[in-house]
């Protein structure tokens, strides 16, 4: 009886994870819907298009700002690259709301993980514990609210940016490269093949995503473009040793003013 | 079968009292202090690895004195508290009003259901916004009782000299040099000994952080802020 409290307390304080604090105080609150086979598919935003590129300094995290709900637009401006601590990030594609609360929940499990250790978890522990994320999400995933993200990050240890993709099950898989997720992944990715090279510079690896970007907005309906009248362009976001930086919107809105123009004068064939 | 004595709840609650100042009182000292751009804490704490002061949440810090195992459990259960409920309402809805009133009934109940109070003094520090919002320091004792404290809050043994060390020097809207200076000499002089910064722990609630607010200050940065005076 005793033996049994003692390895209570010592099991529940060598735990530092969020989510399993989450699942005794507050279950109601984890992602993951009742399953209800008999329910029809639901028809709810879903993210379009995330890429992710590796190159010299980190990686570089990429996403249409589109969210999409069966053939109309319902939104034009959310994010879908989101910060999951100083040195990685998750790009959401699927069904928007359970991604975005995916997000917000990989990131506090991350913060949580950190002050209660008082150190960081590896890459490979957070691109695991997303796996496992969105395994708990099979069953909704199974009613059509999928949630595929692609998770990045600087290794510090092996000093490289490193990229991950998922299915739905969880599956974890390391892509060395370039990876893109979404309706227009395809697109996005058939893209990269052409632009990516090894060790790209910032500007480049800059250019090569929003390239990827414009051509996946181009053949995929769900996917949007750089709107130039409404101002909204494609958020862009860097990983690389010294922490999660922004690529500001006017320089994200000269490279994609350059790729047009590019475009513009091939077409005319100037 | 022999009877079991009958011990009086004054007299139980006395005994419990003394046994947790005595352990309290074992324990190296730790000093808040208010300064110009957030909160100051600085803990005697010759160890690098086992912190006393730490982060709870965005603009929330916590500090024990006493018995470490006692003082860590409370810790992790602060952030745990804090995490779900930003989790489940907002990240602004996190206060260190509801930490020490938690903090205050665990002690509270440990203190009068168990055999053994816990032997700690623990503090919840929460800084206020640039907008004029006040910052807020918590002193919740062995026993649940809790205060809350202004400026300055001194724990541990030496508490209340070096209480009466900072009635007397501290003064409002000191710079962070000044503040870790005062802060280490009422560790020092109170002790009659001189602190390196191998023997402290600082740590600050810095009001001009973006978000998470929480920053330790590593030996080097102290020494040169230490060095400042000299």
């Amino acid at each position: 009886m005793n033996d049994e409290r003692w390895l209570h307390l010592f099991n529940d304080y060598a735990n530092s994870s969020f989510v399993d604090a989450l699942r005794r105080q507050s279950p109601h609150l984890l992602p993951g819907a009742e399953p209800r086979p008999e329910a029809p598919e639901v028809v709810v935003p879903h993210g379009t298009t995330v890429l992710a590129i590796r190159y010299r300094d980190g990686v570089i995290m990429a996403g249409d700002r589109q969210a999409t709900a069966g053939y109309q637009v319902a939104s034009r401006r959310i994010e879908k690259i989101f910060k999951s601590d100083d040195l990685s990030g998750v790009g959401i594609a699927g069904a928007a709301g359970p991604a975005m609360e995916m997000a917000k929940l990989f990131q506090t499990e991350l913060e949580h993980y950190e002050k209660v250790e008082g150190d960081n978890l590896s890459l490979e522990g957070k691109a695991n514990k997303l796996g496992q994320m969105i395994r708990m999400n099979l069953q909704a995933a199974m009613m059509g609210l999928a949630v595929v993200p692609i998770f990045a990050g600087f290794d510090e240890k092996a000093g490289v940016g490193r990229l991950f993709k998922y299915d739905i099950t969880g599956g974890r898989y390391e892509e060395k490269d370039y990876d893109a997720q979404g309706s227009g992944s395809k697109d996005a990715r058939d893209s990269l093949k052409k632009l990516w090279r090894r060790d790209m510079g910032r500007d480049d690896a800059l250019r090569c995503a929003l390239e990827a970007l414009i051509d996946a907005a181009d053949e995929d309906v769900g996917t949007g473009g750089p709107d130039l009248i409404r101002g909204i362009f494609p958020t862009v976001k860097t990983i690389t040793r010294s922490g999660f930086g922004e690529v500001a919107d006017d320089e994200v809105r000269r490279v994609c003013e350059v790729i047009a123009g590019e475009r513009t004068k091939a077409e005319r064939g100037a | 079968m022999p009877l079991p004595y009958y011990v009086s709840p004054e007299q139980m609650m006395k005994d419990k009292a003394e046994y947790a100042r005595k352990g309290i009182a074992r324990g190296r000292s730790i000093v808040t202090l208010e300064y110009r751009d957030g909160i100051l804490l600085v803990a005697e704490n010759p160890s690098s690895l086992l912190h006393k002061v730490s982060e709870i949440y965005d603009r929330i810090a916590f500090a024990g004195v006493g018995k470490y195992n006692e003082f860590e459990n409370l810790r992790i259960a602060g952030i745990r508290h804090a995490d779900v409920k930003g989790y489940s309402y907002s990240r602004g809805d996190v206060t260190a009003k509801a930490l020490a009133n938690a903090y205050s009934q665990a002690l509270g109940n440990i203190f009068t259901q168990d055999i053994k109070p816990f032997e700690v003094e623990v503090l919840v520090a929460e800084v206020g916004d640039a907008n004029g919002a006040k910052n807020e320091i918590y002193h919740i004792l062995y026993d649940g009782t809790i205060e809350d404290e202004h400026n300055y809050a001194a724990m541990g043994g030496q508490a209340d000299e070096i209480r009466r060390f900072l009635k007397d020097h501290y003064q409002a809207g000191a710079s962070l040099e000044d503040a870790v200076q005062l802060g280490v000499r009422a560790l020092s002089v109170t002790q009659n000994k001189t602190l390196s910064e191998r023997d402290l722990e600082v740590a600050v609630l810095d009001r001009t952080k973006e978000r998470r607010k929480f920053r330790r200050i590593p030996p080097e940065a102290l020494s040169q802020l230490l060095g400042a005076a000299k």
